[in-house]
Protein backbone atom coordinates (compact mmCIF):
# COMPACT_ATOMS: atom_id res chain seq x y z
CA UNK A 1 0.00 0.00 0.00
CA UNK A 2 2.70 2.52 0.81
CA UNK A 3 4.14 1.76 -2.45
CA UNK A 4 1.10 3.31 -4.46
CA UNK A 5 1.73 6.84 -5.05
CA UNK A 6 -1.21 9.02 -3.18
CA UNK A 7 -1.60 10.76 -6.70
CA UNK A 8 -0.74 9.20 -10.05
CA UNK A 9 -0.79 11.56 -12.69
CA UNK A 10 -0.73 9.89 -16.39
CA UNK A 11 -0.75 12.01 -19.69
CA UNK A 12 -3.49 14.27 -18.75
CA UNK A 13 -4.30 16.85 -21.33
CA UNK A 14 -6.51 19.57 -21.32
CA UNK A 15 -7.44 22.13 -23.59
CA UNK A 16 -9.74 25.27 -23.50
CA UNK A 17 -10.95 26.00 -27.19
CA UNK A 18 -8.31 25.60 -28.91
CA UNK A 19 -5.70 26.31 -26.70
CA UNK A 20 -3.50 23.68 -25.01
CA UNK A 21 -2.82 24.46 -21.52
CA UNK A 22 -1.55 20.55 -20.65
CA UNK A 23 -0.22 18.18 -23.57
CA UNK A 24 0.62 15.09 -21.97
CA UNK A 25 1.83 15.55 -17.92
CA UNK A 26 2.79 12.89 -15.82
CA UNK A 27 3.14 13.53 -11.96
CA UNK A 28 3.59 11.03 -8.96
CA UNK A 29 2.76 12.46 -5.57
CA UNK A 30 4.06 9.65 -2.89
CA UNK A 31 2.79 9.69 1.02
CA UNK A 32 4.07 12.42 2.79
CA UNK A 33 5.72 13.95 -0.06
CA UNK A 34 5.73 17.89 -0.86
CA UNK A 35 5.95 18.26 -4.50
CA UNK A 36 6.78 22.02 -6.09
CA UNK A 37 5.10 22.72 -9.20
CA UNK A 38 6.98 25.58 -10.65
CA UNK A 39 6.43 27.76 -13.48
CA UNK A 40 5.57 30.99 -15.78
CA UNK A 41 2.08 32.20 -15.54
CA UNK A 42 -0.09 30.32 -18.07
CA UNK A 43 2.19 26.92 -17.78
CA UNK A 44 -0.94 25.08 -16.45
CA UNK A 45 0.26 24.47 -12.70
CA UNK A 46 -3.51 25.79 -11.61
CA UNK A 47 -5.26 23.72 -14.84
CA UNK A 48 -3.25 20.19 -13.37
CA UNK A 49 -4.42 20.87 -9.69
CA UNK A 50 -7.95 21.79 -10.84
CA UNK A 51 -8.17 18.83 -12.87
CA UNK A 52 -6.94 16.95 -9.89
CA UNK A 53 -9.90 18.07 -7.94
CA UNK A 54 -12.51 17.19 -10.83
CA UNK A 55 -12.98 20.75 -10.78
CA UNK A 56 -12.03 20.54 -14.13
CA UNK A 57 -12.39 17.49 -16.75
CA UNK A 58 -9.44 16.24 -18.62
CA UNK A 59 -9.58 15.45 -21.94
CA UNK A 60 -7.23 12.54 -21.88
CA UNK A 61 -5.08 10.57 -19.80
CA UNK A 62 -5.82 9.20 -16.24
CA UNK A 63 -5.56 10.61 -12.59
CA UNK A 64 -4.93 7.76 -9.82
CA UNK A 65 -6.07 8.77 -6.04
CA UNK A 66 -4.44 5.91 -4.34
CA UNK A 67 -6.42 2.92 -5.80
CA UNK A 68 -9.02 5.19 -7.64
CA UNK A 69 -9.00 6.37 -10.89
CA UNK A 70 -11.12 9.46 -10.57
CA UNK A 71 -10.81 10.61 -14.13
CA UNK A 72 -13.77 7.60 -14.76
CA UNK A 73 -17.11 8.74 -15.32
CA UNK A 74 -18.75 6.79 -12.57
CA UNK A 75 -16.90 7.64 -10.15
CA UNK A 76 -18.93 10.35 -7.75
CA UNK A 77 -16.74 13.46 -7.82
CA UNK A 78 -18.09 15.08 -4.51
CA UNK A 79 -16.57 11.62 -2.54
CA UNK A 80 -13.31 12.32 -4.34
CA UNK A 81 -13.37 15.80 -3.34
CA UNK A 82 -14.19 15.17 0.26
CA UNK A 83 -10.86 12.95 0.00
CA UNK A 84 -8.82 16.10 -1.14
CA UNK A 85 -7.84 19.84 0.95
CA UNK A 86 -7.90 22.87 -1.76
CA UNK A 87 -6.21 26.14 -0.73
CA UNK A 88 -7.12 28.76 -3.16
CA UNK A 89 -4.83 31.94 -4.34
CA UNK A 90 -7.75 33.89 -2.83
CA UNK A 91 -8.79 32.13 0.40
CA UNK A 92 -12.12 31.84 -0.71
CA UNK A 93 -13.70 31.82 2.54
CA UNK A 94 -17.14 32.02 3.18
CA UNK A 95 -17.58 35.83 3.75
CA UNK A 96 -21.29 34.60 5.25
CA UNK A 97 -19.92 32.65 7.85
CA UNK A 98 -17.79 33.32 11.00
CA UNK A 99 -14.29 31.95 10.98
CA UNK A 100 -15.22 28.89 12.76
CA UNK A 101 -18.02 27.99 10.63
CA UNK A 102 -15.71 28.20 7.68
CA UNK A 103 -13.48 25.55 9.43
CA UNK A 104 -16.19 22.53 10.38
CA UNK A 105 -19.10 23.40 7.11
CA UNK A 106 -17.24 20.28 5.76
CA UNK A 107 -16.30 18.13 8.81
CA UNK A 108 -20.51 18.79 9.12
CA UNK A 109 -22.06 18.96 6.17
CA UNK A 110 -19.94 16.62 4.21
CA UNK A 111 -18.50 14.41 6.63
CA UNK A 112 -21.55 14.42 9.01
CA UNK A 113 -19.48 14.48 12.09
CA UNK A 114 -21.63 15.74 15.17
CA UNK A 115 -21.70 19.15 15.69
CA UNK A 116 -20.12 19.09 19.57
CA UNK A 117 -17.47 16.96 17.36
CA UNK A 118 -16.95 19.46 15.05
CA UNK A 119 -17.12 22.67 17.05
CA UNK A 120 -14.71 20.92 19.10
CA UNK A 121 -11.99 19.65 16.47
CA UNK A 122 -12.47 23.43 14.37
CA UNK A 123 -11.49 25.31 17.69
CA UNK A 124 -8.41 23.13 18.26
CA UNK A 125 -7.54 23.98 14.59
CA UNK A 126 -8.19 27.66 14.68
CA UNK A 127 -6.19 27.79 18.60
CA UNK A 128 -2.72 25.58 16.98
CA UNK A 129 -3.04 28.70 14.46
CA UNK A 130 -3.58 31.69 17.05
CA UNK A 131 -6.86 32.60 16.04
CA UNK A 132 -9.32 31.00 18.50
CA UNK A 133 -10.40 34.25 19.71
CA UNK A 134 -11.09 34.84 16.09
CA UNK A 135 -13.83 31.93 15.69
CA UNK A 136 -16.55 33.44 15.76
CA UNK A 137 -15.82 36.69 13.53
CA UNK A 138 -16.70 37.00 10.19
CA UNK A 139 -13.74 36.48 7.52
CA UNK A 140 -13.72 39.75 6.37
CA UNK A 141 -12.22 40.97 10.27
CA UNK A 142 -9.35 38.57 9.47
CA UNK A 143 -6.16 40.00 7.80
CA UNK A 144 -4.84 38.29 4.57
CA UNK A 145 -2.46 36.11 6.13
CA UNK A 146 -5.02 35.01 9.21
CA UNK A 147 -7.60 34.23 6.41
CA UNK A 148 -5.28 32.20 4.54
CA UNK A 149 -4.09 30.24 7.66
CA UNK A 150 -7.66 29.53 8.04
CA UNK A 151 -8.61 28.84 4.66
CA UNK A 152 -5.62 25.82 5.23
CA UNK A 153 -6.96 24.29 8.40
CA UNK A 154 -10.33 24.52 6.44
CA UNK A 155 -8.49 22.14 3.97
CA UNK A 156 -7.66 20.13 6.58
CA UNK A 157 -10.28 19.70 8.71
CA UNK A 158 -11.70 16.48 7.73
CA UNK A 159 -7.96 14.97 7.23
CA UNK A 160 -7.65 14.88 3.49
CA UNK A 161 -4.95 12.07 1.83
CA UNK A 162 -4.00 15.21 -0.27
CA UNK A 163 -3.54 18.77 0.19
CA UNK A 164 -3.58 21.18 -3.03
CA UNK A 165 -2.25 24.17 -2.92
CA UNK A 166 -2.39 26.82 -5.93
CA UNK A 167 -0.03 29.32 -5.06
CA UNK A 168 -1.71 30.25 -1.94
CA UNK A 169 1.32 33.13 -0.75
CA UNK A 170 0.37 35.48 -4.10
CA UNK A 171 -2.85 37.46 -3.01
CA UNK A 172 -0.38 38.18 0.32
CA UNK A 173 1.30 41.49 1.67
CA UNK A 174 5.15 40.58 1.91
CA UNK A 175 5.09 40.42 5.60
CA UNK A 176 1.98 38.26 5.71
CA UNK A 177 3.70 35.60 3.72
CA UNK A 178 5.54 34.18 6.62
CA UNK A 179 3.26 33.01 8.87
CA UNK A 180 1.11 30.93 5.74
CA UNK A 181 4.52 29.11 4.93
CA UNK A 182 5.29 28.31 8.17
CA UNK A 183 2.34 26.87 8.42
CA UNK A 184 2.72 24.37 5.37
CA UNK A 185 6.51 23.59 6.50
CA UNK A 186 4.18 22.50 9.88
CA UNK A 187 1.70 20.18 7.69
CA UNK A 188 4.74 18.10 6.11
CA UNK A 189 6.23 17.64 9.41
CA UNK A 190 2.79 15.96 10.96
CA UNK A 191 3.46 13.90 7.19
CA UNK A 192 0.71 15.59 5.13
CA UNK A 193 0.79 14.88 1.28
CA UNK A 194 1.37 18.20 -0.58
CA UNK A 195 0.78 19.61 -4.39
CA UNK A 196 1.59 22.72 -4.12
CA UNK A 197 2.18 25.57 -7.28
CA UNK A 198 3.69 28.09 -6.23
CA UNK A 199 5.65 31.17 -7.04
CA UNK A 200 7.80 31.56 -3.92
CA UNK A 201 10.99 29.80 -4.88
CA UNK A 202 12.84 29.96 -1.37
CA UNK A 203 10.33 28.29 -0.18
CA UNK A 204 9.85 25.42 -2.95
CA UNK A 205 13.52 24.60 -2.47
CA UNK A 206 13.19 24.62 1.31
CA UNK A 207 10.15 22.27 1.88
CA UNK A 208 9.79 20.53 -1.44
CA UNK A 209 10.97 17.09 -1.70
CA UNK A 210 10.65 17.31 -5.36
CA UNK A 211 10.53 20.34 -7.68
CA UNK A 212 8.45 20.22 -11.06
CA UNK A 213 8.60 22.43 -13.48
CA UNK A 214 6.06 23.09 -15.98
CA UNK A 215 6.31 24.99 -19.45
CA UNK A 216 4.54 24.96 -22.26
CA UNK A 217 1.81 22.36 -20.53
CA UNK A 218 4.18 19.72 -20.12
CA UNK A 219 6.75 18.37 -17.76
CA UNK A 220 9.97 19.79 -18.28
CA UNK A 221 12.40 19.32 -15.78
CA UNK A 222 11.40 17.30 -12.45
CA UNK A 223 13.79 16.20 -9.51
CA UNK A 224 15.12 17.64 -5.75
CA UNK A 225 14.82 21.11 -5.30
CA UNK A 226 19.01 20.98 -5.33
CA UNK A 227 18.99 19.03 -8.87
CA UNK A 228 16.27 21.71 -10.28
CA UNK A 229 17.60 24.68 -8.75
CA UNK A 230 21.20 24.33 -8.77
CA UNK A 231 22.15 22.31 -11.70
CA UNK A 232 18.84 22.56 -14.03
CA UNK A 233 19.66 20.33 -17.50
CA UNK A 234 17.25 22.01 -19.36
CA UNK A 235 17.89 25.32 -21.52
CA UNK A 236 14.32 26.44 -20.23
CA UNK A 237 13.97 25.87 -16.70
CA UNK A 238 17.57 27.67 -16.33
CA UNK A 239 15.95 30.65 -18.79
CA UNK A 240 13.10 30.56 -16.37
CA UNK A 241 15.16 30.48 -13.04
CA UNK A 242 17.02 33.17 -13.84
CA UNK A 243 13.79 35.60 -14.40
CA UNK A 244 12.44 34.83 -11.05
CA UNK A 245 16.10 34.80 -9.13
CA UNK A 246 15.95 36.58 -5.97
CA UNK A 247 12.28 35.39 -4.95
CA UNK B 1 3.19 29.75 -25.77
CA UNK B 2 -0.39 28.55 -26.80
CA UNK B 3 -2.35 27.28 -28.84
CA UNK B 4 0.18 24.83 -30.64
CA UNK B 5 -1.04 22.00 -32.23
CA UNK B 6 2.71 20.85 -33.56
CA UNK B 7 2.04 17.33 -32.45
CA UNK B 8 -1.45 16.21 -33.94
CA UNK B 9 -3.21 14.68 -30.62
CA UNK B 10 -5.92 11.87 -31.04
CA UNK B 11 -7.72 10.86 -27.97
CA UNK B 12 -6.41 7.75 -26.31
CA UNK B 13 -8.54 4.21 -26.22
CA UNK B 14 -9.34 5.41 -22.55
CA UNK B 15 -10.35 8.89 -23.25
CA UNK B 16 -12.78 7.36 -26.39
CA UNK B 17 -13.93 4.96 -23.47
CA UNK B 18 -14.53 7.58 -21.43
CA UNK B 19 -16.64 9.70 -24.19
CA UNK B 20 -19.06 6.61 -25.24
CA UNK B 21 -19.55 6.18 -21.54
CA UNK B 22 -20.80 9.80 -21.06
CA UNK B 23 -22.18 9.40 -24.73
CA UNK B 24 -24.44 6.50 -23.48
CA UNK B 25 -25.56 8.53 -19.87
CA UNK B 26 -26.33 11.53 -21.72
CA UNK B 27 -28.92 9.32 -24.01
CA UNK B 28 -30.11 8.01 -21.18
CA UNK B 29 -30.68 11.23 -19.00
CA UNK B 30 -33.11 12.24 -22.23
CA UNK B 31 -34.82 8.97 -22.24
CA UNK B 32 -35.36 9.03 -18.67
CA UNK B 33 -36.64 12.69 -18.85
CA UNK B 34 -38.87 11.90 -21.84
CA UNK B 35 -40.43 9.17 -20.30
CA UNK B 36 -41.08 10.95 -16.48
CA UNK B 37 -42.05 14.10 -18.88
CA UNK B 38 -44.87 11.78 -20.39
CA UNK B 39 -45.93 9.86 -17.42
CA UNK B 40 -46.37 13.53 -15.95
CA UNK B 41 -48.59 14.80 -18.76
CA UNK B 42 -50.87 11.87 -19.31
CA UNK B 43 -51.69 11.68 -15.30
CA UNK B 44 -52.54 15.56 -16.05
CA UNK B 45 -54.54 14.56 -18.77
CA UNK B 46 -56.03 11.78 -17.20
CA UNK B 47 -56.98 13.42 -14.23
CA UNK B 48 -58.71 16.97 -15.49
CA UNK B 49 -60.38 15.04 -18.25
CA UNK B 50 -62.05 12.77 -15.09
CA UNK B 51 -63.29 15.83 -13.40
CA UNK B 52 -67.16 15.81 -13.21
CA UNK B 53 -67.48 18.74 -14.88
CA UNK B 54 -65.16 18.24 -17.51
CA UNK B 55 -67.45 18.38 -20.34
CA UNK B 56 -68.88 21.76 -19.14
CA UNK B 57 -65.26 23.34 -18.30
CA UNK B 58 -64.22 22.55 -22.33
CA UNK B 59 -67.24 23.93 -23.83
CA UNK B 60 -67.46 27.10 -21.68
CA UNK B 61 -63.94 27.74 -22.20
CA UNK B 62 -62.18 26.12 -24.99
CA UNK B 63 -64.25 26.26 -27.54
CA UNK B 64 -63.45 27.14 -31.43
CA UNK B 65 -65.66 28.21 -32.97
CA UNK B 66 -65.99 31.00 -30.23
CA UNK B 67 -62.50 31.46 -30.33
CA UNK B 68 -62.89 32.14 -34.22
CA UNK B 69 -65.23 34.23 -34.02
CA UNK B 70 -63.91 36.41 -30.92
CA UNK B 71 -60.92 36.86 -32.28
CA UNK B 72 -60.24 39.55 -34.29
CA UNK B 73 -61.83 41.87 -31.81
CA UNK B 74 -59.47 40.35 -29.22
CA UNK B 75 -56.55 40.75 -31.27
CA UNK B 76 -57.69 44.40 -32.52
CA UNK B 77 -57.76 45.07 -28.61
CA UNK B 78 -54.36 43.28 -28.16
CA UNK B 79 -52.90 45.89 -30.85
CA UNK B 80 -53.80 48.72 -28.22
CA UNK B 81 -51.92 46.43 -25.29
CA UNK B 82 -48.41 46.61 -27.85
CA UNK B 83 -49.36 50.17 -27.98
CA UNK B 84 -49.14 51.30 -24.81
CA UNK B 85 -46.18 48.51 -23.97
CA UNK B 86 -44.09 50.84 -26.56
CA UNK B 87 -44.80 53.95 -25.00
CA UNK B 88 -44.91 52.58 -21.65
CA UNK B 89 -40.95 50.95 -22.31
CA UNK B 90 -39.25 53.98 -23.23
CA UNK B 91 -41.17 56.22 -20.86
CA UNK B 92 -40.42 53.96 -18.19
CA UNK B 93 -36.51 54.03 -19.17
CA UNK B 94 -36.25 57.44 -19.23
CA UNK B 95 -37.96 58.41 -16.30
CA UNK B 96 -36.54 55.57 -14.35
CA UNK B 97 -32.72 56.19 -15.16
CA UNK B 98 -33.82 60.13 -14.13
CA UNK B 99 -34.70 59.18 -10.76
CA UNK B 100 -32.07 56.88 -10.24
CA UNK B 101 -29.94 59.67 -11.30
CA UNK B 102 -31.60 61.86 -8.55
CA UNK B 103 -31.12 59.18 -5.78
CA UNK B 104 -27.42 58.59 -6.49
CA UNK B 105 -26.81 62.55 -6.07
CA UNK B 106 -24.29 63.44 -3.15
CA UNK B 107 -24.62 66.60 -1.62
CA UNK B 108 -26.96 68.81 0.52
CA UNK B 109 -28.01 71.19 -2.04
CA UNK B 110 -29.77 67.94 -4.14
CA UNK B 111 -31.27 66.91 -0.56
CA UNK B 112 -35.07 68.10 -1.84
CA UNK B 113 -34.62 66.53 -5.15
CA UNK B 114 -33.33 63.12 -3.30
CA UNK B 115 -35.88 62.76 -1.00
CA UNK B 116 -38.33 63.98 -3.83
CA UNK B 117 -37.19 61.19 -5.49
CA UNK B 118 -37.50 58.48 -2.38
CA UNK B 119 -40.74 59.65 -1.28
CA UNK B 120 -42.02 58.79 -5.15
CA UNK B 121 -40.51 55.19 -5.51
CA UNK B 122 -42.02 54.56 -1.84
CA UNK B 123 -45.46 55.91 -2.63
CA UNK B 124 -45.61 54.12 -6.28
CA UNK B 125 -43.86 50.87 -5.12
CA UNK B 126 -46.98 50.57 -2.45
CA UNK B 127 -49.92 51.89 -4.39
CA UNK B 128 -51.39 48.86 -5.94
CA UNK B 129 -51.50 49.14 -9.95
CA UNK B 130 -55.18 49.42 -9.96
CA UNK B 131 -55.68 52.10 -7.78
CA UNK B 132 -52.84 53.92 -10.00
CA UNK B 133 -55.31 53.46 -12.95
CA UNK B 134 -58.59 54.35 -10.92
CA UNK B 135 -56.84 57.69 -9.66
CA UNK B 136 -55.00 58.83 -12.99
CA UNK B 137 -57.89 57.17 -15.44
CA UNK B 138 -60.74 59.02 -13.38
CA UNK B 139 -59.08 61.28 -11.48
CA UNK B 140 -57.57 63.34 -13.84
CA UNK B 141 -60.61 64.19 -16.03
CA UNK B 142 -62.53 64.96 -13.03
CA UNK B 143 -59.76 67.89 -12.43
CA UNK B 144 -60.56 69.26 -15.34
CA UNK B 145 -64.71 70.14 -14.41
CA UNK B 146 -67.05 69.35 -16.86
CA UNK B 147 -65.71 72.05 -19.44
CA UNK B 148 -61.99 70.21 -20.06
CA UNK B 149 -60.75 69.14 -23.33
CA UNK B 150 -60.74 65.00 -23.09
CA UNK B 151 -57.53 63.61 -22.60
CA UNK B 152 -57.67 59.97 -24.03
CA UNK B 153 -58.34 57.02 -21.66
CA UNK B 154 -55.60 55.40 -22.95
CA UNK B 155 -53.00 57.87 -22.55
CA UNK B 156 -54.07 58.45 -18.89
CA UNK B 157 -53.47 54.57 -18.70
CA UNK B 158 -50.16 54.72 -19.70
CA UNK B 159 -49.20 57.12 -17.44
CA UNK B 160 -50.56 54.90 -15.03
CA UNK B 161 -48.33 52.31 -15.89
CA UNK B 162 -45.41 54.69 -16.43
CA UNK B 163 -45.91 55.82 -12.84
CA UNK B 164 -46.09 52.84 -11.44
CA UNK B 165 -43.23 50.51 -13.22
CA UNK B 166 -40.84 53.51 -13.31
CA UNK B 167 -40.71 53.75 -9.68
CA UNK B 168 -39.99 49.85 -9.47
CA UNK B 169 -37.15 50.20 -12.34
CA UNK B 170 -35.24 52.67 -10.66
CA UNK B 171 -34.32 50.51 -7.74
CA UNK B 172 -33.34 48.30 -9.96
CA UNK B 173 -30.85 50.39 -11.57
CA UNK B 174 -30.64 52.01 -8.11
CA UNK B 175 -29.37 48.76 -6.72
CA UNK B 176 -27.12 48.09 -10.25
CA UNK B 177 -25.30 51.30 -9.58
CA UNK B 178 -24.83 50.42 -5.82
CA UNK B 179 -23.57 47.13 -7.03
CA UNK B 180 -20.51 48.29 -8.89
CA UNK B 181 -17.85 47.90 -6.59
CA UNK B 182 -16.78 51.69 -5.05
CA UNK B 183 -12.96 50.98 -5.98
CA UNK B 184 -14.10 51.13 -10.05
CA UNK B 185 -15.47 54.74 -9.11
CA UNK B 186 -12.18 55.21 -6.88
CA UNK B 187 -9.91 54.72 -10.04
CA UNK B 188 -12.49 56.75 -12.53
CA UNK B 189 -12.33 59.96 -9.90
CA UNK B 190 -8.24 59.29 -9.71
CA UNK B 191 -8.22 59.78 -13.22
CA UNK B 192 -9.90 63.45 -12.71
CA UNK B 193 -13.61 62.16 -14.16
CA UNK B 194 -16.78 64.23 -13.11
CA UNK B 195 -19.25 62.62 -10.71
CA UNK B 196 -21.21 62.67 -14.13
CA UNK B 197 -18.68 61.32 -16.22
CA UNK B 198 -17.79 58.15 -13.62
CA UNK B 199 -21.42 57.44 -14.06
CA UNK B 200 -21.85 58.07 -17.43
CA UNK B 201 -18.77 56.20 -18.63
CA UNK B 202 -17.69 53.45 -15.72
CA UNK B 203 -20.38 53.12 -13.14
CA UNK B 204 -23.35 52.78 -15.59
CA UNK B 205 -22.25 50.41 -18.44
CA UNK B 206 -20.99 48.04 -15.61
CA UNK B 207 -24.00 48.66 -13.14
CA UNK B 208 -26.70 48.03 -16.65
CA UNK B 209 -24.71 44.42 -17.36
CA UNK B 210 -25.46 43.34 -13.36
CA UNK B 211 -29.34 44.62 -13.38
CA UNK B 212 -29.69 43.37 -17.08
CA UNK B 213 -31.54 40.15 -16.04
CA UNK B 214 -34.29 42.51 -13.14
CA UNK B 215 -34.71 44.32 -16.30
CA UNK B 216 -35.80 42.23 -18.52
CA UNK B 217 -37.93 40.33 -15.91
CA UNK B 218 -39.45 43.82 -14.57
CA UNK B 219 -40.21 44.08 -18.89
CA UNK B 220 -42.07 41.02 -19.19
CA UNK B 221 -44.31 41.68 -15.84
CA UNK B 222 -45.24 45.18 -17.42
CA UNK B 223 -46.34 43.18 -20.81
CA UNK B 224 -48.83 41.59 -19.05
CA UNK B 225 -50.13 44.19 -16.26
CA UNK B 226 -50.69 46.09 -19.58
CA UNK B 227 -54.22 44.24 -19.48
CA UNK B 228 -55.24 45.84 -16.39
CA UNK B 229 -55.62 49.19 -18.67
CA UNK B 230 -58.89 47.77 -19.15
CA UNK B 231 -60.40 48.73 -15.76
CA UNK B 232 -60.40 52.63 -17.30
CA UNK B 233 -62.60 51.80 -20.04
CA UNK B 234 -60.19 51.13 -22.47
CA UNK B 235 -60.97 48.45 -24.59
CA UNK B 236 -58.06 46.46 -25.12
CA UNK B 237 -57.58 42.58 -25.21
CA UNK B 238 -59.14 42.13 -22.06
CA UNK B 239 -62.31 44.25 -22.34
CA UNK B 240 -62.18 42.92 -25.68
CA UNK B 241 -62.80 39.12 -24.22
CA UNK B 242 -65.23 40.87 -21.60
CA UNK B 243 -67.27 41.84 -23.96
CA UNK B 244 -67.47 39.11 -26.11
CA UNK B 245 -67.90 36.40 -23.16
CA UNK B 246 -70.78 39.03 -22.15
CA UNK B 247 -72.77 38.26 -25.43
CA UNK B 248 -71.76 34.78 -25.71
CA UNK B 249 -71.95 33.90 -22.50
CA UNK B 250 -68.68 31.48 -22.87
CA UNK B 251 -65.43 32.38 -21.43
CA UNK B 252 -62.90 31.17 -24.57
CA UNK B 253 -62.47 34.98 -25.55
CA UNK B 254 -60.84 35.15 -21.90
CA UNK B 255 -58.40 32.35 -23.24
CA UNK B 256 -57.45 33.53 -26.72
CA UNK B 257 -56.33 36.75 -24.92
CA UNK B 258 -54.22 35.06 -22.23
CA UNK B 259 -53.01 32.79 -25.05
CA UNK B 260 -51.68 36.29 -26.97
CA UNK B 261 -50.06 37.66 -23.63
CA UNK B 262 -48.05 34.78 -23.30
CA UNK B 263 -47.08 34.39 -26.78
CA UNK B 264 -45.87 37.93 -26.38
CA UNK B 265 -44.00 37.36 -23.11
CA UNK B 266 -42.57 33.93 -24.46
CA UNK B 267 -39.79 35.19 -26.36
CA UNK B 268 -38.73 38.01 -24.10
CA UNK B 269 -38.26 35.62 -21.04
CA UNK B 270 -36.10 33.03 -23.24
CA UNK B 271 -33.90 36.38 -23.87
CA UNK B 272 -33.73 36.70 -20.20
CA UNK B 273 -32.91 33.61 -19.40
CA UNK B 274 -30.50 33.04 -22.33
CA UNK B 275 -28.68 36.39 -21.23
CA UNK B 276 -28.38 35.09 -17.68
CA UNK B 277 -27.07 31.74 -18.68
CA UNK B 278 -24.32 33.68 -20.80
CA UNK B 279 -23.57 36.20 -18.11
CA UNK B 280 -23.04 33.09 -15.52
CA UNK B 281 -21.07 31.65 -17.96
CA UNK B 282 -18.81 34.40 -18.27
CA UNK B 283 -18.07 35.50 -14.57
CA UNK B 284 -18.10 32.01 -13.34
CA UNK B 285 -14.38 30.43 -12.89
CA UNK B 286 -15.67 27.37 -11.13
CA UNK B 287 -14.98 25.05 -14.12
CA UNK B 288 -17.57 22.25 -14.48
CA UNK B 289 -18.92 22.50 -10.92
Amino acid sequence: MSDAPVLRIEGVRKHFGDREVLRGIDLEVHAHEVVALIGASGSGKSTLLRTVNLLERVDDGRIRLSDLDVTDPRVDADAVRARIGVVFQHYNLFPHRTVLDNVTIGLRRVHRVPKREAIERGTALLARIGLAEHANEYPDRLSGGQQQRAAIVRAIASGPELLLLDEITSALDPELVGDVLELVRELKDDGATILMATHEMSFAREVADRVVFLDDGTVCESGTPGEVFDAPRQERTRRFLERVRGR
Amino acid sequence: MTGRTTEAWRPSELELGRRAFRRRQTTKSVLVGAASTLVLAVLLWVSVINTPGWAQVQVTFFDPATAIEAFPRVWAGFLVNLQVLAFAVVAVAVLASLLAFVRTLRGPVWFPLRALAAAYTDLFRGLPLIIVLYLIGFGIPGLQGPTGVRIPAVLLGTVAIVLTYSAYVSEVIRAGIEAVHPSQRLAARSLGLSHGATMRLVVLPQAARKVSPALMNDFVAMQKDVGLISVVGIVDAVRAAQIETAATFNFTPYVVAGVLFVLLALPMIRLTDWLSARMLRREQQGGIV
